[in-house]
């Protein structure tokens, strides 16, 4: 049954789905040095490679004994006590092992996943904060110490950098290994002992192996999956054995026996060496798997159609680039690429990703300055996770000798005491990586990417009152739909809990090969007869290592039952305002131009239909019949009791009658240019296309630019231009009308999405507006005056978002579950949908640009566990008519110390929470209520953490390192567009940076909230990431205040959706000769938004920086040029978040005024 | 009078116990995704005016009796009916919104007010029928 789906995958589908994996052979090679790294990643691919191999002759190796055709592998075997691995979640310490061949097969994987996930800790460390005064840190020299010394070494070497956080694990685990932490890398490779893995990599070998590679890079995109699969077997093999012996001759009997039984407790001892290894592996293997992936997954997964029209493209030729930075070749170079490349290249990056794609190429390239490095590494929370390598556990449990280790490293670096007030240069000058749950490294390996699924805290809490006294928000951030590369499963059953329908994930355990316990109700259930199959490895009896347990993201194709009717056709409905106001704009003319040139990239089939509706004072619908020889405009003037004039011809098949349809766009700009209709009868023109939709369900894209003021659903100017800078409370910033609302529950029933595009000069009551396109689980898109010839950078922005916006993927029909571990209980939801029950998000349209994110509470005590897990189901009709379920896992270790919680503190997305609640906040109280419940929780949290864990009292204002720049970015969102009062905001572009905040996803979000900064006029090669043969300059970020800026230079601001390039008075007459193309200061023309292409290397280096920043985000971030007497000059100054202004203020200040709370 | 004042109170006040129990049955339906929160929300939105109306009733028919005590004791819940029907947000579809009662633990507000309601009618049922039953004997 089910396995015959996938032996059809291994044939093909599969293949293509794991088809990353092949490329990762090619890689071993470059991980020599990393090599120890496979091994980690290797546990995870083995298996994959298992089902992929199907066609060679390994099926039949399998069951005799795979591992051991590969010499090295017999050692392990023996191994077999390791059995208890058979639970992959290395939770629970299994029995099953008997089966002499499978239980071997099980262990390599659990000490795969172990190494992965060090890497990922060494990629974060940008923290910029002066490593001195780290260093200094009377109070925890020793953990600094170790730190850096491990740090530095592999600073010399790429490979190595990614290790350096690693050192600071093998410390926990070696007190030898951190003595020589970069030897040990190189011992690892030698160290043959591990063979165990070797096992592994035999089964790797076959070509299977590649496809496999996509999942890894899925599941541990921190951690690099790529990489798994590019290690050769061979690669693997050594690298593995090196984990144990190197490290420090005395722990290396532990850490042997621990990798391989990742079930095992030891295993966590064992873990901490693992975690270099993998990070060099993940280096290397990113770099090298990233071409694997290209193979198959491209075909397997959706993607391939979004990756095609969507602008994501750049993006993943960002990630790309730092992979090629690795060295290796950038994987995604194959059409695939772009998705791909987003997530196989992320392993090395994994903090990369999580943060900015910069990040991730400073990762990758070692050349980055040691000093960055060793800023960075402070930062870096990966250290807490050593301590509590078991999350749940603690030292206790740890081996006697490992429990001595943490004891020397006492405090874990993101517990480090900061005073804020002292240290100034808190910014790291690389994007900042996401922390890393502390979990078995086994876990870690699999766990689901930060970037698509992230906690506010990595560790959660026991009880709600811990949580309570941590004043910390606990919440998930999920981007379920970005663009990736995924192993995809066809099954005939889904394989889920009985009782809370869970679906199987890496972090079950298995009983015994028949039963399962499921991870977030605690049932055990039976594992059916298909499951047994592994179509992977064409093997039987191994459930353990099917693919949706080896991946925390995968991806099925859902049988009929997870189907209420037929898959519907994609249908884009247009709806086009035509009044004068409009006309006046242009827009008409872009929106036409730009769906002409991407007519054919529209994602979908066959069956697609389209179809257009104008209005002004009336509604205009057009008739493209087939046969017709030109379209035909029907008018309805009867707007109070709206009808469908011809309900059959009015949606057509966009392949039938594509001639007819290119017709009407290329006359629509014209047919209305001497219109004098004032009115906008918005809310008919609405009911209009919701019958229209109302059958098939699809998306309907409204062009608005102007004010309501006809018929239903109209609506009043509230906003006063007078009070725009009131320091009071802002008024009217929710709904008019509950219209808008009632119309978008409407449209969510039948399936229907509602986007909104708001062009508009003046007031148009986005509050009221905004809501149907916010429970339709649409998106909302505003260009403040819009003018086709005023604002050319607006035109080119609607441009390119437009083009993104035709052909990213899309979900239809798709519904969102996010199913937590009981005791655990979703409290509120921040995003773009209706909340059908109390897990359950009806999302008519998914789109990859769409961000989440829910609060939780604790209803029970989690005594008895050391993990819990969430996972995040979205069930979508793909544009092909395929139904689909995509499933994230996350899993997190549970804790009961305050100081655990603080040290497992993610700032960014407390952030992002925090600003998501303000929002609500603002609309449910009032803005200033929501700008005191701010930076109250900067003080509480504080005040928590000053009281409750610091054990010296010292004078000034204390936070521990991971919360180091909590401050800031809490000044940040009080000074951002949303919530800042005292300075001119119209009502409109405050409503829209709020439906942002909530509505992207975080890593956009942040940069919303604070921008990075960057000095341009010197870029030099030094350091810069090699990206398909372009060469893209690194500068450091920069601080926001003006005492950064100078005259003589030249900066660079990019705010996520729009970049300013402010050039300075005295500015170095060869910037702007070369990059400008301008004499003089002076004739720098006002409204420059594009760089001249020249042919100076200046110019290029510029040009591809800014180029580069562009490609890591889906829209287009418009380029402005600044000069002192720039209109534009007081936006760029609202930016410099850390000055004084006329209302708010300076972050020295705000901080002064945090102490003086605190210490209350 | 006296008798025939209670007596209505008595029937207005089982109307509201009713009324309290299907509150609580269908918020619980939505807890437990019987039902979804637009259907819930628009079969209790249609509720909420009845039962101000009847809670303002026995509170103005003890008012006018001159029963200060059990007025005093209605007062407070008919205000509160009010004030929450008045503070509905012009952009909301009523006292309960579909889309808002999933969120901020509204549901398990609007379940505990349910409860305690449920509690309060059912304690005034008894003040009611035993104040009838004193005015019939009297009578």
């Amino acid at each position: 049954m089910s396995t015959a789906g996938f032996n059809s995958q291994n044939g093909t589908g599969t293949g293509q789905t794991y088809a990353n994996g092949p490329s990762q052979n090619p890689v071993a090679p470059q991980q020599l040095p990393g090599v120890g790294y496979g091994m980690a990643h290797q546990p995870t691919y083995n298996p994959m490679q298992a089902k992929a191999p199907p066609p060679p002759a390994h099926p039949g190796l399998y069951p005799s004994g795979p591992y051991q055709p590969v010499t090295p592998v017999c050692s392990y075997q023996p191994g077999p006590p390791h059995t208890s691995y058979p639970a992959a979640s290395g939770q629970s310490l299994l029995t099953r092992p008997l089966m002499g061949g499978p239980p071997s097969r099980t262990p390599p994987q659990s000490a795969s996943p172990g190494p992965r996930v060090p890497a990922a800790h060494a990629t974060p460390p940008p923290p910029a904060v002066s490593s001195s005064g780290y260093y200094t840190n009377p109070q925890h020299p020793m953990a600094p110490a170790w730190q850096y010394n491990a740090a530095p070494q592999p600073m010399g070497p790429p490979a190595t950098i990614s290790t350096p956080p690693r050192g600071p694990v093998a410390g926990h685990v070696n007190p030898a290994s951190s003595s020589t932490g970069p030897p040990p890398s190189t011992a690892y490779s030698p160290a043959p002992p591990p063979p165990p893995h070797v096992s592994h990599n035999v089964t790797q070998p076959p070509g299977p192996g590649m496809s496999r590679s996509p999942q890894h890079g899925y599941t541990q995109p921190g951690t690099a999956p790529p990489p798994m699969t590019p290690m050769a077997p061979h690669a693997y093999q050594p690298n593995r054995a090196p984990y144990g012996p190197p490290p420090t001759g005395p722990p290396p009997p532990t850490m042997k026996p621990a990798p391989l039984p990742i079930g095992l407790p030891m295993a966590t001892n064992a873990t901490p060496p693992p975690p270099r290894a993998d990070a060099q592996c993940g280096g290397a293997v990113n770099s090298t798997l990233p071409p694997a992936e290209h193979d198959c997954p491209e075909g397997d997964i959706e993607c391939p159609g979004t990756v095609a029209g969507n602008g994501p493209p750049a993006a993943p030729s960002g990630y790309n680039h730092v992979d090629n930075q690795t060295g290796v070749p950038p994987p995604q170079p194959g059409t695939p690429g772009l998705h791909l490349g987003h997530y196989p290249s992320l392993p090395p990056g994994y903090q990369n990703t999580g943060y900015q794609n910069a990040s991730a190429p400073h990762n990758a390239t070692s050349p980055m300055h040691p000093a960055m490095q060793h800023a960075t590494q402070p930062y870096t929370q990966a250290p807490p996770p050593y301590q509590q390598p078991h999350g749940g556990p603690g030292p206790a449990q740890l081996s006697p000798s490992l429990a001595a280790m943490s004891l020397q490293s006492t405090t874990p670096e993101a517990l480090r005491v900061v005073n804020l007030l002292q240290e100034r240069n808190l910014l790291p000058p690389t994007p900042i990586p996401a922390p890393t749950p502390c979990l078995q490294q086994d876990l870690q390996k699999i766990n689901c990417h930060p970037e698509v699924f992230r906690s506010t805290l990595t560790s959660i809490p026991q009880t709600q009152s811990l949580l309570n006294k941590a004043k910390m928000p606990l919440g998930l951030l999920l981007h379920p739909f970005k663009d990736l590369s995924l192993p995809v499963v066809t099954s005939s059953t889904i394989v889920r809990c009985r009782s809370c329908r869970t679906y199987i994930n890496p972090f079950v355990s298995f009983l015994d090969q028949r039963r399962w316990k499921c991870n977030l109700c605690f049932r055990v259930n039976d594992v059916p007869e298909e499951f047994m199959y592994n179509p992977v490895s064409r093997s039987y009896g191994e459930p353990h290592k099917r693919p949706e347990v080896q991946n925390a993201t995968i991806e099925f194709i859902a049988p009929s039952e997870y189907m209420l009717r037929p898959p519907q056709p994609a249908v884009y409905l247009f709806i086009l305002d035509v009044s004068h106001n409009a006309v006046e704009t242009g827009y008409l003319t872009v929106f036409c131009q730009s769906l002409l040139d991407n007519i054919n990239a529209l994602p979908g089939d066959s069956r697609t239909k389209v179809g257009f509706i104008t209005f002004d004072s009336t509604i205009h619908f057009y008739n493209l019949q087939e046969g017709l020889s030109q379209p035909q405009m029907l008018i309805v003037s009867d707007i109070e009791d709206i009808f469908l004039p011809t309900p059959d011809s009015l949606l057509v098949n966009l392949n039938e009658c594509k001639e007819l349809v290119q017709d009407l766009l290329k006359s629509l700009p014209t047919l209305f240019e001497k219109t004098m209709e004032t009115q906008s009868a918005l809310g008919s023109a609405l009911q209009a296309a919701y019958k229209l939709l109302l059958p098939t369900g699809g998306r309907m894209s409204i062009f608005q630019t102007q004010l309501p003021n006809l018929g239903v659903g109209t609506l009043q100017s509230r906003e006063d231009p007078n009070q725009r800078a009131a320091a009071k409370d802002v008024q009217h910033l929710s709904p008019a009308t509950d219209f808008y609302k009632k119309l978008a529950l409407d449209c969510s029933g039948q399936q229907v999405a509602v986007d909104l595009f708001l062009l508009s000069s003046q007031y148009c009551d986005l509050a009221s507006l905004g809501c149907i396109s916010r429970y339709s689980a649409g998106s909302v898109y505003y260009y403040p005056s819009y003018h086709h010839q005023h604002t050319p950078a607006q035109v080119e922005c609607f441009q390119k978002d437009l083009k993104r916006y035709l052909t990213r993927k899309i979900g239809f029909e798709a519904v969102m579950r996010i199913r937590c571990t009981k005791g655990l209980s979703i409290h509120t939801f921040h995003g773009n949908f209706f909340v059908r029950s109390t897990d359950l998000l009806s999302l008519p349209n998914v789109n990859p640009d769409a961000g989440f994110a829910v609060q939780m509470s604790i209803e029970e005590n989690l005594d008895d566990m050391q993990v819990v897990s969430f996972q995040a189901a979205l069930l979508y009709t793909s544009s092909k008519g395929e139904r689909r379920i995509r499933v994230h896992t996350l899993c997190l270790p549970v804790v009961n110390s305050l100081s655990d919680i603080f040290a497992g503190a993610d700032v960014q997305a407390i952030t992002g929470l925090l600003a998501c609640m303000a929002v609500d906040r603002s609309a449910t109280a009032s803005l200033s209520d929501a700008r005191d419940a701010m930076t109250n929780a900067a003080i509480d949290s504080l005040t928590s953490y000053r009281q409750s864990v610091l054990t010296i009292q010292q004078p000034g204002l204390l936070a521990p390192a991971c919360l180091r720049l909590f401050p800031l970015f809490i000044l940040a969102l009080l000074k951002q567009k949303a919530f800042r009062t005292g300075t001119s905001t119209r009502l409109d572009d405050r409503l829209f940076a709020m439906c942002q905040l909530k509505y992207q996803p975080l890593v956009y979000a942040m940069l919303m909230i604070h921008p990075a900064l960057y000095r341009v006029d010197d870029l030099s090669d030094e350091g810069a990431l090699n990206i398909s043969e372009r060469t893209v300059p690194q500068p450091r970020v920069l601080q926001l205040s003006v005492e950064k800026l100078s005259r003589e230079a030249a900066f660079l601001m990019d705010a996520g959706t729009v970049m300013y390039l402010w050039i300075g008075r005295n500015c170095h007459p060869n910037f702007l000769t070369q990059v400008l193309g301008v004499p003089s200061y002076a004739t720098v023309p006002d409204n420059l938004y594009l760089l001249p292409e020249l042919d100076t290397p200046e110019s290029q280096r510029t040009r591809a920086f800014v180029g580069w920043l562009r490609d890591q985000r889906p829209f287009f971030p418009s380029l402005q040029v600044i000069r002192d007497e720039s209109q534009l000059k007081p936006t760029f100054m609202q930016n410099m978040i850390e000055d004084r202004t006329e209302s708010a203020l300076s972050y020295y200040e705000f901080l002064l005024h945090l102490q003086q709370q605190i210490s209350k | 009078m006296e008798a025939a004042v209670f007596i209505l109170s008595l029937v207005d006040c089982c109307a509201l116990i009713f009324l309290s129990v299907y509150f609580i049955i269908t918020l619980s339906d939505l807890e437990c995704d019987y039902i979804n929160a637009r259907a819930c929300c628009s079969k209790l939105n249609k509720w909420v005016i009845p039962e101000m109306v009847g809670q303002c009733l026995s509170t103005m028919l003890m008012l006018v009796s001159t029963h200060w005590f059990v007025f005093l004791l209605n007062l407070p819940v008919a205000a509160w009916n009010i004030y929450r029907y008045v503070k509905v947000p012009m952009g909301n579809m009523g006292v309960f919104d579909p889309t808002e009662i999933h969120n901020r633990g509204q549901l398990k507000s609007h379940m505990k007010e349910a409860m305690i309601k449920l509690g309060y009618h059912l304690l005034c049922f008894f003040i009611y029928l035993y104040s009838m039953i004193l005015a019939l004997i009297n009578d």
